[in-house]
């Protein structure tokens, strides 16, 4: 079945297919890898929409989520992070055209754009828990803090994540380390954008079905 | 200050906890003393503690695995000596509260961290040898899964002599565990320890995957990569898939306890079949994650000691991707008797025996490579016979109870903890043992001795079918799981037959430790010089044992399956020394120790409710992890001088 | 039936009387229809099984012994690795096995379902039963009597449970009769048992519930209907009546319970202990959800 081994030799064949052609350089192996990371970050979210579809009826006697949501809120909530995803990928041209200061202006804009998501997500919450439908009033109040909460707290670790590699950028330049770790972030910064589109859908436009 | 942590914590009038713990003590400040005094440190912070090299963290790996097998093995001594004890009116010498606790170490304990452990330890060591290249995709978090894992385990010890481990099985199921039932710190040690190890798994599982599938040595597409390769990648994508929905619902449960959630409680519209439904999610796909690289194993020291290619690999493959498909759509088969209904329980019942065919396909194909072979019986071919026999009983039983009304009758008997223990020893178990004899050369330049090895087989064999086959007719007889006590004394023969399986096992796992001992002290009667003691066919046989750090001074280029086999075959054909160049090997990092110390310190304050300390863990591994983004260092070169003289050494001893 | 078969089920009778001497719970010694059924499904579905794993195991161990390395006399063929025709045994044997049962688990599963009624002419005896710490509450709502930890009922009778739990989920076992459902706290399941003989059947609950749960045993009485009315009447003339706060105080936790007996229930208590718990969800006017599934 097989020919003569090369041992010594480190070169595949010509024209192998991409599989055959040895170990993938280490741009690709950084970005599948964190490809496999956001897809487990999915499921842990897939358990928590489950979750909320499971209980978004157990509202305990209290509000459900037609009476408490506000649309015009959501609405910002939902432009603030779809600019912000659009400034993030402003963020990766300039990073490839590598000029520092292009990249500092489009991460500040991102990140200022999901602190505003953040700061309205957060008076929602406020609201919600003064008004004594906190996460403790029942099992829907619980899945929806519990859900919309975890992609809030993603979008924190994600400015953190931002400031860090702005950080990166002042301090390292581009190295290629550095290039690496910007793909991945944009990559996050978008799956985040993603999982927001399905919380808009299933919780706030699926509460008033 | 100090949150709900107090002197009482501490287990002083307990005499079994506390005598544990101070052994334990004694015991560490023994090795610690030793170690210091012999100025071993340098060497072992260098070398083991800070190491990114996929071999050594496998070999710690399966240290690991190997000492907590002790621990939950202990644990399963003593609930057969209680129910060996505790028949009709006797109360046996542990109190409810006391066995409550050790059967729920005893099931934590042996899945995360002895199984799991093992098979990632086997996983990493081998994986990288046997696709030819020279480290695992991400060395740095590679130490970081595994001082994670380290870091689960200590939690757990620490829950022995500090507080109390949970009363509520090994998946905690709502509203037992809630905080209303059980308002300990029990449940929180377990799901602290848990949240932590699971995520150095969930790292190891995107680690593996992305090592599989885009480091690979030239040539090798993936109908050429070893049978144990793909079982891995299914192993470590399963782990992938299935380890957050875990995490959500360990955190859903936290939410409940210290927040005050109602996702499983029992009033505010809380479901506690939800965390069944969700767990089994998990918990379903844990056990393939368990089986799948154990099968590899098999596969792998059967076709070698048949001197034969496997049979089948095509098939191999496809079935193995297939029960990696199929374990997502069983869950249900963990809770027939919840009510369902009958569709969905016939459906889910259906779909778990379709589980059994790729799993029968795979015994078949074992047959046949063994079939016109030339069997040579060491160690490893007694443990995959062994398997061959003890495994496809369980899956038998398995396949019993897949049938919803047998299972009516059956569900959470001790005849499904027969099954279960049937497939978990006589498949992960032996998988675990055979792997372990077969790679030990690799991994340390000498085989371990063989009568002692074969010793340790037997005393596993005879011990699980003497300490599981009355379990299967004892829940027959009616017997459920997790009794502290039981009133029909005509039962205590059987349990009595239980206690002398588990002392002979026992007498097995002395004699595994004799045999480490022994095999070291006599290591020069059974060098491994040519790196291949076995005649193997796969990669890492090509190179010295131990590999060097590099393993591969060149990566080979291979046009084959069995690729160290085409090599051996077409040695007469000199081959073409390509020119060595120099190297860059990932160097040694402290952050797996750092983040986990600072974990195991998030850890037990969260547990304690001592939340300054919590914020200075969190704090700490953020800082950590800080401090290693901004480290450009992270290469260490291999002159082309050392390699070279490497090879040389290695090619003398290969063709003297 | 092929030989084989007969002689399989033969020898697990026998092995199933060797467990069955002189023990009130075992699974192989079915004492009603549901318990008798099951049975039959144990043992038809490990012989078919059997057939298959008898021969891998003998096969296994004749091919390992026949071609270890020291036989001369057999003939090696070491390059031999695939074969259509063994691969399309080898996955048609498997396959054909799980199509033969997968039909016995669909039949079973629909045939057995433990909300099926069963059927006979005898009008059947409803019993509620609710799981506490760490002891089992039967509530006779034909009859507004109630027990602790004893279950008598009539011999030839369908029985219709419908359970909760006051607490944690476990599970009402009765070993003898067949199937078990677990009980949880907000839900009500179903189960449909009969006793064909007359006896005294071990009851535990299956599922953990916690530090009292080995004592959660309860005796079945199947006693014939003559038996049964006498019961009842005795039992209705007991003087304590189960209110809501002699409810409280036995709810509280205990453990190794007497069997008591209560002559009066109120009326309703059932579904009040069924509400308290989760469902007490009015956006959801449905009463307290059942354990539904089916499609």
């Amino acid at each position: 079945m097989s020919a003569a081994v090369d041992v010594a030799h480190a070169e595949a064949p010509e024209g192998a297919p991409l599989s055959q052609r040895g170990p993938a350089p280490t741009r690709v192996v950084a970005a599948f890898g964190f490809w496999l990371f956001l897809l487990s970050d999915i499921i842990l979210f897939a358990a928590l929409f489950a979750a909320y579809a499971v209980l978004a009826g157990s509202t305990n006697g209290g509000p459900s989520g037609a009476e408490l949501f506000n649309k015009r809120h959501v609405l910002y909530e939902t432009g603030c992070l779809l600019a912000s995803s659009f400034t993030c990928g402003m963020m990766m041209i300039a990073m490839d055209r590598r000029s520092t200061r292009l990249t500092y202006l489009w991460s500040l804009i991102t990140a200022g754009l999901g602190a505003l998501f953040l700061s309205l997500e957060f008076t929602e919450f406020a609201d919600m828990i003064h008004g004594g439908n906190g996460p403790t009033r029942s099992a829907f109040l619980s899945a929806f803090f519990a859900l919309v909460g975890t992609h809030g707290i993603h979008v924190t670790v994600g400015i953190g994540w931002l400031a860090m590699m702005v950080g990166q950028v002042a301090t390292i330049g581009f190295a290629p380390m550095v290039v690496r770790r910007l793909f991945c972030f944009s990559l996050f910064w978008h799956a985040l954008d993603i999982v927001w589109i399905g919380v808009f859908t299933v919780v706030y436009l699926g509460a008033y079905r | 200050m100090f949150g709900n942590l107090s002197w009482d914590a501490i287990p002083l009038n307990e005499p079994i906890p506390l005598a544990t713990v101070l052994i334990l003590i004694i015991g560490m400040l023994g090795l610690l003393t030793l170690v210091t005094w012999k100025g071993w440190w340098p060497y072992l912070w260098r070398e083991w503690i800070t190491s990114t090299d996929h071999k050594r963290i496998g070999v710690m790996y399966v240290v690991l695995a190997l000492v907590m097998l002790l621990r939950g093995f202990a644990d399963a001594i003593m609930m057969r000596t209680q129910l060996a004890l505790a028949a009709g009116h006797a109360a046996g010498y542990l109190p409810p509260d006391h066995y409550n606790q050790i059967f729920s170490a005893h099931g934590t304990i042996m899945i995360f961290f002895v199984a799991m452990t093992f098979v990632i330890g086997l996983m990493n060591f081998v994986l990288p040898l046997q696709l030819g290249v020279r480290d695992v995709a991400f060395p740095v978090l590679n130490s970081v899964s595994f001082w994670l894992t380290a870091a689960g385990v200590l939690l757990v010890n620490v829950s022995l002599g500090i507080g109390e481990f949970a009363r509520t099985g090994w998946l905690a199921y709502p509203p037992l565990s809630e905080i209303a039932y059980s308002p300990g710190v029990g449940v929180d040690y377990y799901l602290w320890s848990l949240q932590i190890s699971g995520l150095g798994t969930l790292l190891s599982g995107i680690n593996l995957t992305t090592t599989i599938l885009k480091l690979r040595a030239p040539g090798m597409g993936y109908g050429r990569m070893p049978v144990f390769c793909w079982t891995a990648l299914a192993s470590n994508l399963l782990i992938i898939a299935a380890f957050p929905i875990l995490t959500a619902t360990f955190a859903m449960l936290l939410l409940d306890r210290y927040l005050g959630f109602h996702f499983f409680t029992n009033d505010s519209g809380g479901n506690p079949m939800m965390y069944v439904n969700l767990i089994w999610g998990w918990g379903h796909p844990e056990v393939y994650i368990l089986i799948l690289p154990a099968f590899g194993v098999f596969s792998e020291v059967i076709a070698t000691f048949s001197g034969k290619p496997l049979f089948g690999y095509r098939s191999m493959v496809m079935a193995t991707m297939a029960i990696c498909v199929l374990s997502f759509l069983v869950w249900l088969h963990h809770f027939f008797t919840m009510g369902a209904g009958a569709n969905v329980n016939a459906v889910f019942g259906v779909a778990t025996m379709i589980i059994a065919v790729p799993t029968g396909v795979k015994v078949f194909n074992w047959l046949f490579t063994m079939y016109g072979g030339s069997i040579r019986f060491t160690t490893p071919v007694y443990w995959a016979i062994g398997f061959m026999v003890t495994f496809v009983i369980g899956g038998m039983t398995g396949v019993l109870m897949a049938i919803p009304p047998a299972d009516f009758v059956l569900h959470n008997s001790l005849f499904l903890i027969a099954h279960f223990h049937n497939v978990i020893i006589g498949g992960v178990l032996f998988g675990a043992m055979a792997g372990y004899t077969y790679w030990f050369p690799k991994a340390f330049g000498f085989r371990l001795h063989e009568g002692l090895g074969k010793a340790v087989f037997w005393c596993w064999f005879f011990g699980f079918y003497l300490a599981f086959m009355p379990l299967y007719a004892l829940g027959l007889m009616g017997a459920t799981r997790r009794m502290q006590h039981y009133a029909d004394p005509t039962w205590q023969p059987f349990m009595v037959a239980a206690l002398v399986g588990a002392v002979v096992i026992l007498v097995g796992i002395i004699l595994t430790i004799v045999q480490l001992v022994v095999s070291i002290r006599t290591r020069e009667q059974r060098r491994d010089l040519t790196g291949d003691p076995w005649n193997g066919r796969t990669l890492e046989w090509s190179i010295s044992s131990p590999p060097p750090a590099w393993n591969f001074a060149v990566l080979p280029t291979v046009s084959g399956l069995d690729a160290f086999w085409s090599i051996k075959r077409n040695a007469a054909i000199p081959a073409k020394q390509s020119p060595l160049e120099p190297l860059r090997v990932p160097t040694h990092s402290p952050l797996g120790i750092l983040v986990s110390f600072f974990a195991v310190i998030l850890g037990f304050s969260l547990i304690w409710h001592i939340w300054w300390l919590a914020f200075v863990g969190l704090a700490g591994a953020v800082a950590v992890c800080l401090r290693h983004a901004w480290r450009i260092d992270l290469e260490d070169l291999v002159s082309v001088a050392e390699m070279a003289a490497h090879e040389r050494k290695h090619q003398t001893q290969v063709s003297p | 039936m092929t030989t084989t078969r007969q002689f399989a089920r033969h020898l697990a009778s026998a092995t199933g009387l060797l467990f069955s001497a002189g023990c009130s719970h075992s699974v192989l010694d079915p004492q009603g229809p549901v318990g008798t059924a099951e049975k039959l499904i144990l043992y038809d579905a490990t012989a078919i099984m059997l057939a298959v794993v008898i021969p891998v195991i003998v096969c296994t161990l004749l091919v390992a012994l026949w071609f270890r390395a020291s036989n001369k006399r057999a003939r090696r063929r070491p390059e031999w690795e695939y074969s259509g025709r063994i691969e399309f045994v080898t996955w048609s044997i498997p396959a054909m096995i799980v199509l033969f049962l997968g039909g016995i688990a669909w039949i079973g599963s629909h045939d057995l379902d433990p909300r099926k009624p069963l059927v006979n002419v005898t009008k059947p005896v409803e019993v509620e039963v609710i799981s506490l710490d760490w002891k089992w509450l039967f509530i006779y709502p034909q009859e507004q009597i109630a027990t602790v930890n004893e279950l008598v009922i009539p011999v030839d009778t369908p029985v219709r449970f419908r359970l909760t739990s006051s607490s944690v989920m476990n599970s009402f076992f009765v070993p003898q009769l067949g199937s078990q459902i677990y009980t949880m706290a907000g839900m009500t399941t179903r189960l449909n048992l009969m006793a064909s003989h007359p006896g005294t059947f071990s009851g535990l609950s299956a599922q953990f519930s916690g530090d009292g749960f080995s004592d959660m045993r309860f005796d079945v009485r199947a006693v014939p209907p003559v038996e049964y009315q006498a019961w009842l009447i005795s039992t209705r003339s007991r003087s304590e009546a189960l209110d809501e706060a002699r409810y409280a105080r036995l709810a509280s936790p205990s453990r190794a319970d007497k069997p008591t007996a209560f002559g009066h229930v109120t009326q309703g208590l059932f579904e009040s202990i069924v509400h308290r718990h989760g469902a007490a969800d009015l956006s959801n006017p449905a009463p307290a959800s059942e354990s539904n599934g089916s499609f």
